[in-house]
């Protein structure tokens, strides 16, 4: 009879009440110091890594033409600063474009696919193809029709980042409780109103999670773009340090890539902190 | 601001205990089927029921007498095969903005506080603001929620929460209240507190409610009226009119001896159409 049975006690006055709600103060109160603690392990992890960087690159374990120590991966920093920011400048705008533009289409389909089920039926398999297809194999393409600016790397991001945006809004947006959209039709409010106040709410736990695929997919999406044909951008910094087996500036172009997809991830993990702190996943961890 | 369902739907100002006499809800011949494949389940067959204002009526039954059907009926979220249903006089033809309806689970927004939970009703229906706060500072203190007005969902109990539902579905004074298994989820002690809460605010507003539950004492304690349905197909089986003091303590009546009477009766009768539950 009582499946979810959750408190024994459930006072009737609401003098009595008080103590049920202290009960639940802690579950707020403990979050800050976690998100502290937590930072520790990565951290820590990443520390870890770096000592074993240097000891295999100091005792030359490994020729520095295959891994450079770290020290000359730093100086590559230092010394190259100005010409590293121009290019990183340049993929940082392409990934940023992307990604919006994925999130803006993706969400826009993902809600045009749950209200009518004849234009998922004719998209799905369009979008399904878009997201099969290498992406490294049709950037030529890109190139071909768009030229050597920066929309072919662009569209490249967009495509690689749109499939999880749609994918998550999709599952999302049909997550929404039944009873609740029930309700609503009790109360008379018209589709769009049920849609800013219930489903679209509903859905953004899901939503947050295919965003922050979409953001580190959008990167590697302007990347690819940049090998096929640039002249500018991280890509283009690899392609130049590998023609001259600069394996320092490869490093330094590594790294400053993979900051970017980690910003991006931090960025929309703030988003969630922010929209979603109602949902599960945001108050069990950090 | 949206278009009514129905006739005189939604948000006068004043309760329905106080309107002119006459029935609520007429339920005439109602059939349901559902089809599953190429079978037809005949969920309810031949439904005869009214209620009157100020009444408040339980049906009990086992599961899958089409009880929980016969309330979606009565608020427009399923249409009937056959027969018809009017709420005050007017024929429910889609879902209906003039009843309140609470599910077995509260079915809250989560991202909304339980003032902001209660407040949706508002929204959705464009009550005007103040009124809409004013109202929903008493029914939280009707129902014992004052002081948990910032508390989240998940913050809440089971039984807080299916309050907050309560008061959501009470906030635009709805002509009837419909209740379908609205304790249901809730642990035994649970569910006696708020079985006698929901009965001192029924015998406080003396609004129309009809519930729908398994527990036959829940049913009787309840109710000015009890009725049993059976299943296979969904039918009503017998009526009980449940003649016991107004006011009703919750130990006292569970020793009267009426209440006892009219409990075993009911039981036998859902022993005999049903396996246990």
């Amino acid at each position: 009879m009582a499946p979810q049975a959750q408190h024994v006690s459930d006072p009737p006055s609401a003098a009595v009440a008080d103590d049920d709600r202290t009960a639940t103060k802690p579950v707020r109160r403990r979050r800050p110091p976690s998100a502290v603690t937590g930072a520790v392990y990565p951290v820590t992890f990443l520390a870890l890594l770096t000592v074993a960087w240097f000891v295999v690159t100091a005792t030359e374990l490994v020729q520095p033409y295959i891994i450079p120590s770290p020290g000359d991966t730093w100086s590559t920093f230092t010394d190259h600063g100005a010409y590293l920011w121009e290019h990183t400048l340049v993929t940082t705008g392409e990934t940023v474009a992307g990604f919006v533009i994925a999130a803006v289409v993706g969400i826009l389909v993902a809600v045009l696919m749950v209200y009518s089920p004849a234009l998922e039926k004719t998209f799905y398999p369009l979008i399904l193809f878009a997201q099969v297809v290498p992406k490294i194999a049709i950037a030529p393409l890109f190139v071909v029709w768009l030229g050597f600016g920066t929309s072919p790397k662009i569209l490249v991001a967009v495509l690689m980042a749109f499939f999880p945006v749609v994918i998550s809004g999709i599952s999302g947006l049909r997550s929404v409780d039944p009873e609740l959209l029930e309700l609503t039709s009790t109360m008379g409010a018209s589709r769009l109103k049920t849609f800013w106040k219930v489903r679209f709410p509903a859905a953004l736990p899901e939503l947050l999670s295919g965003l922050k695929v979409a953001a580190t997919l959008a990167v590697t999406g302007a990347v690819v773009g940049e090998f096929v044909g640039a002249n500018s951008g991280l890509g283009y910094v690899i392609l130049q340090a590998n023609g001259n087996i600069d394996t320092p500036m490869l490093f330094a172009a590594l790294i400053i890539m993979s900051a970017l997809g980690v910003l991006l991830f931090a960025l929309i993990q703030l988003a969630e902190m922010l929209l979603i702190p109602w949902h599960a996943s945001r108050r069990n961890r950090v | 601001m949206f278009a009514k369902t129905g006739e005189g739907a939604g948000s006068g100002a004043e309760p329905a205990a106080h309107r002119p006499g006459g029935p609520m809800v007429e339920i005439r011949g109602v059939d349901v089927a559902f089809r599953t494949g190429d079978r037809t389940v005949q969920a309810l067959s031949s439904i005869e029921l009214t209620v009157e204002r100020g009444e408040f009526l339980s049906i009990a039954g086992p599961s899958g007498c089409g009880k929980s059907t016969l309330l979606r009926v009565v608020a427009g979220l399923t249409s009937p095969t056959a027969g018809e249903v009017a709420l005050r006089g007017s024929p429910v033809l889609g879902p209906r903005r003039d009843v309140g309806f609470v599910f077995q689970r509260a079915a809250l927004l989560d991202w909304r506080t339980a003032r902001g939970n209660i407040l949706f009703q508002a929204e959705m229906r464009g009550l005007p603001k103040a009124w809409a706060r004013k109202r929903a500072d008493e029914l939280m203190e009707l129902t014992g929620l004052t002081g948990f007005e910032k508390a989240m969902p998940f913050e809440l109990s089971g039984g807080m929460q299916q309050r907050v539902s309560l008061c959501r579905a009470l906030l635009h004074e709805p002509d009837v209240l419909l209740m379908d298994e609205p304790f249901g989820a809730l642990d035994a002690l649970t569910r006696e507190n708020m079985n006698i809460e929901l009965r001192r605010i029924w015998e406080r507003t003396g609004m129309t409610v009809v519930l729908v539950t398994h527990s036959v004492a829940e049913a009787v304690y309840l109710a000015s009226r009890t009725v049993v349905m059976g299943p296979r197909p969904g039918r009503v089986i017998e009526e009980f009119p449940v003649e016991l003091p107004g006011h009703r303590d919750y130990e006292r009546t569970l020793k009267n001896a009426e209440f006892q009477r009219i409990t075993s009766r009911v039981r036998e009768l859902l022993g005999s159409t049903a396996p246990a539950d």
